[in-house]
């Protein structure tokens, strides 16, 4: 890649105060036409600041923006469209029920005489579309597609619609591999066509896959500039977490555990999931894999009785358990930290302080209050313990990154120190840093006794901490693997399999 | 759980002081002797006094009305459940029993048409604007029933006493809101009840995993909004000293919605602020003053009240106050690039 002389959009001296907080200090951000930048960093680091005070979402406190040489100040995202900056972010921004050609022209529609063309629409969109590999009937409502497809819906909008800069704030967050790479062909044709594209995403894999050039930011600050070909993955890192990471995932694998805790004797839910057997002992991590949809995620909803079974039984230390609602399990001493940390995790507008007590209050009853000093005893204590970095506890948690809420979830249910904890994707979509500490944190609390059940589409991760991994396909149970047969690369082979490569029955 | 401390009650209730007092300085300004008080026979007389005593029915419906509102609901209901708890009072009167039983009863019954309400929010989970819909329609109908389609009158000095009698040389109906109100903020924040209620309203399926009884709070929510609602139509019964069926309460519910709007709590629920609602349930009695005072031709009220809410409003909204904060730092309002910055306005918050 020739590096031209002079950058599509050059941000310079940037600059982002909130009461109380430096977001952005002097931020710097070069992109050339053609190329793909990588911008990278913690959780909090202040990605997400600047792409907002590029897009007109933020005004800037300070710094300039030149755009093909003139100086650009969108006080709107829609006035940084108009310039030719489009956004696509993690969670498409799109309007489900409608068309897809609606979607792609939504606010511009081919009008005659006030009335919207639609045909002519349908035909524009399926020729758009194509331009980007997709052949799908764009008449269909946005739903019958995958996110993946919506997510190249949402690129093709915002390119359409600006056609300069492309920034893809975590466009890969909830893809799997396939998924990703259809994506990635966009991107490569958009990179051939001239677009100047930011990548934000937590995989290091895919940036150096994808892009060319990176920018580094830490604590609001850009600590470099690199050329992805010249460096290594591990120097990224490096100036991602200001250390030097040691060995990034441990790999000390938990032993056979303690006594058998809890027992699953085919949990299921017609529709949902067929019936699964599995057993998690004191002091074990069991990993769930599988892709996405695959019943990972209906499976701990089963066991905390989010969802009520309708078939099984699951015995804890031997006993049967009634689990039709999460009270239920949480009486029984489960906790779970689901996947999907905005709507089924955070409460955004209660203070961070109140969001790690709320399990134990909800437990206690409100009658009786957890003492004022008690409850600061109790976050300050995980505010440490998990380094989880708030400008003050009283704050909304909604104003906190999400490597930052994922830990105040975790401390939500460490206060009401489980026997079990199921976590649900602990890793998704946090930092290099946060997501170092979960895993570690992880091994502390098995060493500590307790029983984890662990769902993540991370193969590393999964074989570095479990003792048993449950390979689910299709919502069924296809397999199980133990000990040193646990590699990414029989997982892999047991997700594949069309039958269950080892139709062995887990033990119970 | 106390979520909060003197000073930040005392700032979160400011712009509804501020308002108050503006109200009543216009008051003041059209009629002098506004702020005057005096005594007679041990009881005190004054246009205060009255907006304290008049304001009692919707300060008692926007105690309730708050919690319901905080739980991301509404309760359209409870000017019909005033209309059905003065019939059942007057009727147990009639019937010949002591007014201990009859506040009992009409107690009772509000508190049942509340608890159907939150059976039918909580657990056949009808939106509560429709579920509590089907009781502000009925109710004046099940009055009716009550009280045989006539004004039902009665002399029980105990009853009557409710609504015009005095304690401490103030109208009863004054100690009764104030009470409540108070009794209720204390259990509401001193209990971690507050914050329970705050977390449904904010994110539902978060609390319920996160183990909070969301079902049965809900329905103690509206059981608690039926009996402030039943409390109120005792006072007006009791001050009028007979049920009117069709005329109790009516219209009532708009305005505690009202008040609780007017302090500041946010119709989608969370965050809220009962002594701020009360506030707003004075502002709206002040307003109703003014126009009393101001003597404009009776036509004219429902316009004049329209017009100073919309300005009260007005000034509350998000957008205005940001303007004004520009045009105070010298800046232009809109499309000025100004160095001065706003405080984090709720619109950028949304956008974290």
């Amino acid at each position: 890649m020739s590096v031209p002389i002079r950058p599509l959009l050059h941000a310079r001296g940037i600059s982002k105060f909130f009461p109380g907080a430096v977001a952005l200090d002097a931020v710097e951000l070069k992109l050339n036409p053609g190329e793909v930048h990588a911008l990278l960093g913690e959780n909090g680091a202040g990605k997400s600041t600047l792409i907002k005070c590029l897009t007109g979402a933020y005004r800037r406190d300070g710094g300039t923006v030149t755009l093909d040489g003139q100086d650009v100040s969108p006080a709107s995202t829609n006035e940084a469209q108009a310039l030719g900056i489009g956004t696509v972010y993690q969670e498409v921004n799109l309007l489900p029920n409608l068309t897809v050609a609606e979607n792609l022209f939504l606010g511009r529609q081919m009008t005659r005489f006030g009335l919207v063309r639609r045909r002519a629409m349908n035909a524009r969109a399926r020729a758009v579309l194509e331009d980007y590999g997709l052949s799908i009937d764009p008449a269909e409502p946005l739903t019958s597609y995958s996110v993946a497809v919506q997510q190249v819906v949402a690129i093709a909008r915002a390119v359409e619609m600006s056609g300069k800069v492309l920034i893809l704030d975590e466009p890969t967050a909830s893809l799997d591999r396939d998924e990703v790479q259809l994506v990635f062909g966009v991107i490569r044709r958009l990179k051939a066509r001239g677009l100047a594209i930011v990548f934000v995403t937590h995989f290091l894999d895919q940036v150096f896959e994808i892009c060319d050039r990176a920018t580094i930011l830490r604590n609001g600050r850009v600590v470099g500039e690199r050329l992805l070909e010249a460096v290594r993955p591990d120097d990224i890192v490096t100036l991602m977490l200001g250390r030097q990471l040691e060995a990034r995932v441990q790999a000390r694998r938990s032993g056979p555990g303690g006594e058998v805790l809890v027992e699953l004797e085919g949990l299921g839910r017609r529709g949902m999931l067929e019936p699964v057997s599995l057993s998690i002992r004191a002091g074990e991590v069991v990993g769930l894999a599988g892709l996405l949809g695959s019943g990972r995620t209906e499976l701990a909803t089963l066991l905390f009785g989010a969802v009520a079974a309708d078939s099984g039984t699951v015995r804890k230390r031997g006993r049967a358990l009634r689990l039709a609602r999460p009270r239920d399990a949480i009486a029984a001493r489960f906790a779970l930290c689901p996947e999907d940390r905005k709507t089924h995790g955070i409460v955004a507008d209660l203070s961070v302080r109140d969001n790690i007590l709320l399990a134990l209050q909800a437990r206690q009853g409100w009658m009786r209050p957890v003492p004022r000093a008690r409850v600061n005893e109790i976050a300050e204590h995980y505010r440490r313990a998990l380094d989880i970095r708030a400008a003050s506890l009283d704050m909304p948690i909604r104003l906190l990154s999400g490597g930052n809420q994922q830990k105040a979830l975790l401390a939500r249910w460490l206060a009401t120190r489980p026997d079990l904890l199921i976590l649900d994707e602990p890793t998704r979509g946090i930092d290099v840093g946060a997501h170092a500490e979960i895993i570690a944190l992880i091994e502390r609390l098995r060493e500590e006794g307790m029983a984890l059940l662990i769902a993540s589409s991370e193969l590393e991760e999964l074989v570095a901490y479990s003792s048993r991994v449950v390979v689910l396909r299709d919502r069924r149970q296809v397999g199980a693997l133990e000990g040193s047969r646990i590699t990414p690369d029989n997982i892999i082979g047991a997700i594949a399999a069309q039958t269950p490569q080892t139709p062995q029955e887990v033990p119970a | 759980m106390i979520s909060q401390t003197t000073p930040s009650v005392f700032k979160r209730v400011l712009p509804q002081l501020v308002i108050l007092a503006v109200v009543l300085a216009c008051n003041l300004a059209v009629f002098p002797g506004f702020f005057a008080l005096s005594v007679h026979d041990g009881r005190v007389f004054g246009n205060l006094v009255d907006v304290l005593n008049r304001g009692a029915p919707v300060a008692l419906l926007c105690i309730g009305m708050t919690l319901v509102i905080a739980t991301r609901g509404i309760d359209l209901s409870v000017g019909a459940v005033m209309a059905i708890a003065g019939a059942v009072a007057a009727s147990v009167l009639a019937g010949g029993q002591g007014w201990g039983t009859a506040l009992l009863g009409a107690l009772a019954a509000g508190l049942l048409c509340g608890l159907w309400n939150g059976v039918l929010v909580a657990v056949l989970r009808i939106q509560p604007i429709v579920a509590t819909l089907v009781l502000m329609v009925a109710g004046r109908g099940i009055a009716q029933l009550i009280t045989e389609g006539t004004i039902l009158t009665f002399l029980d000095p105990g009853m009557i006493r409710l609504g015009a009698g005095t304690v401490l040389g103030l109208p009863t109906p004054i100690w009764i809101w104030i009470g409540l109100g108070a009794l209720v903020i204390t259990v509401v924040r001193r209990s971690a009840l507050g914050m329970l209620i705050e977390a449904i309203g904010i994110n539902e399926a978060a609390s319920r995993l996160a183990g909070i009884n969301s079902r049965v709070l809900l329905i103690c929510v509206y059981g608690v909004t039926g009996f402030c609602a039943a409390l109120a139509g005792v006072i007006v019964a009791a001050d009028i000293k007979g049920a009117d069926a069709n005329n109790a309460g009516l219209w009532l519910e708009l305005d505690a919605i009202l008040a609780v709007v007017i302090g500041g709590n946010s119709l989608l629920g969370g965050r809220f602020s009962i002594l701020a609602s009360l506030l707003g349930a004075l502002i709206i009695q002040s307003v109703n003053a003014f126009i009393l005072l101001s003597g404009l031709p009776p036509e004219f009220n429902l316009i004049i009240k329209a017009v100073l809410i919309l300005a009260i409003l007005v000034i509350q909204s998000p957008k205005v106050g940001h303007a004004l904060y520009m045009l105070r730092a010298g800046g232009l309002p809109l499309g000025g690039r100004t160095k001065a910055r706003s405080p984090l306005t709720s619109k950028e918050e949304k956008a974290q």
